[in-house]
């Protein structure tokens, strides 16, 4: 069975009082995992093709080409793995 | 002047591309760079004379053991120290400070006294004194920083008193860059019979400093920052102050003798002499040999050649990122009274945002408090990125970062 750990390689809490989340994809997956999220988000922006501003769900969000998100206004990590099961699975 | 052209030529991960681009590394406040001359000195150290040092009479301990001991010398030299009894190796600065904290502090310490602690800190300054204030129950006092960075002086002079005994504050703001004057804390501290320790993190790979010359009783550093390998960093302190402290480990290589008296049905135990009484265990000799070599590498350099480079790298980067409307630098502008070290935010974005942006394309920069959360709060910021030089960046890489930041006001 496919999970979220599949095409995820790290998440990252970051310090300052903005408590955004990285997600890191996994370097192997990580066009797959951009290829589903842009499938299924709606795209608000795109910054020269690599950097996408999206929303799902009433969650705002980026994900870079480089194979990394940023997810703010996050109530905890469970919120954070139910968006990306619902954006990857 | 120095060559950074040249110097590039010695650090082979400036070779490698990250999404295809150049790395452009301006993260050297967390950690520098390594040059092929200090990657060789620990390779060279595995393959041809590794051994645990001190009390062994076979040649590859001899070996290992001077080598282990030039270090200390190497490292007294390069900040003036009188030899390498005052130069303890810990794993790096947050360790130096809490051996401090916790071999003079558990001992010197009660609850009428007060221990100053600028709010410019980074949290390995701040965190040990609270952590020891709880249990021994003296006051930790907060010097303020004013709004343009600087420290309030004027505030210092008015918070020491009879009751400080120990002023701790950083050479250089590793959030702000901003340089203390630490030779006048330090003579204000010494009226009052109080000690100095000074947080050399940001200063010792970056400038020229001199122990003597400031008169500070510690000082800290950190060889990773200053080319050298993780996991090694030194403690200075005034041989006569680190004689009369009790040790912060115990275990071998700190004790000179431990004899078990059948009468007391207790262990006897003498200590070591300096440094090692601070050394328990075995130590990291290679990290120390690595510290060796990075320091040698900046000797050849210049300490006042490094700064000057610094220097021009940091008035360059603030002149160009003043044309961008909407990027802001906190803290000081002037190059005068500050490091290679550039605080900033972009309009409307968080700083997480504006790395991960500049990630896309090579460029490394932190993000966030830098561990530095109460002057984050003086400056009203949530958060900040912060770019910060060495000897191997040049103009070319600022240009590039430019580019980059002007491409992030679009979003």
């Amino acid at each position: 069975m496919v999970t979220i750990e599949d095409y995820v390689a790290r998440i990252e809490g970051t310090c300052g009082e903005e408590k955004d989340v990285i997600v890191i994809f996994k370097y192997d997956k990580k066009d797959e995992a951009l290829a589903k999220i842009l499938a299924k988000a709606k795209i608000i922006k795109s910054i020269s093709g690599i950097i996408y501003e999206l929303t799902f769900k009433n969650f705002s969000f980026r994900i870079y080409g480089s194979g990394k998100a940023i997810f703010r206004s996050l109530k905890d990590e469970n919120e954070l793995k139910t968006i990306l099961s619902e954006l990857l699975l | 002047m120095l060559d950074p052209y040249k110097i590039r030529e010695d650090f082979p991960i400036l070779k490698r591309k990250i999404n295809n681009y150049p790395i452009i590394y301006f993260d050297n406040a967390a950690t520098s760079q390594k040059p092929k001359q200090v990657i060789e000195a620990i390779k060279n150290f595995y393959e041809n004379h590794n051994a645990n040092v001190h009390r062994a009479v076979h040649t590859l301990s001899q070996e290992a053991s001077e080598l282990y001991e030039e270090a200390h010398e190497e490292a007294a030299r390069f900040i003036n120290a009188k030899g390498m009894e005052e130069i303890i190796f810990v794993r790096g600065t947050t360790e130096a400070i809490n051996l401090v904290a916790y071999s003079w502090g558990c001992h010197n310490l009660t609850k009428d006294d007060e221990v100053i602690v600028s709010l410019m800190e980074h949290h390995s300054n701040i965190v040990p004194w609270e952590l020891l204030s709880r249990v021994r129950g003296f006051n930790v006092v907060y010097v303020n920083v004013k709004k343009n960075g600087k420290l309030d002086y004027a505030d210092f002079e008015n918070k020491i008193s009879k009751k400080t005994k120990i002023v701790c504050v950083s050479h250089v703001s590793n959030m702000s860059g901003v340089i203390n004057d630490v030779k006048r804390i330090a003579k204000v501290a010494h009226e009052y019979n109080a000690l100095t320790l000074v947080d050399g993190a940001q200063s010792v790979p970056h400038l020229p400093v001199d122990v003597n010359d400031l008169d500070i009783d510690f000082l800290t550093f950190s060889g990773h920052k200053m080319l050298g390998p993780t996991g090694i960093g030194v403690l200075y302190g005034k041989r006569e102050i680190l004689e009369s402290m009790e040790p912060f480990q115990g275990g071998g290589e700190m004790i000179r003798e431990v004899s078990f008296n059948a009468t007391k049905k207790r262990c006897s135990i003498a200590w070591n002499i300096l440094p090692w009484k601070f050394e328990a265990g075995t130590p990291n000799v290679c990290g120390g040999i690595g510290l060796m070599e990075a320091i040698k590498y900046l000797k050849r350099i210049g300490m006042e050649n490094v700064k000057a480079h610094e220097e021009i790298l940091t008035k360059y980067a603030i002149q160009k990122m003043a044309e961008c409307k909407k990027v802001e630098i906190y803290g000081p502008k002037d190059t005068s009274v500050k490091c290679g070290i550039i605080p900033f935010g972009v309009e409307g974005l968080s700083s997480h945002d504006v790395a991960l942006f500049l990630d896309n394309y090579g460029i490394m920069v932190r993000s966030g408090f830098h561990c530095a959360q109460p002057l984050h709060e003086i400056f009203g910021l949530k958060s900040s990125a912060r770019i910060s030089f060495y000897v191997y960046n040049i103009r070319e890489e600022i240009d590039r970062f430019i580019e980059v930041l002007k491409e992030i006001e679009q979003i």
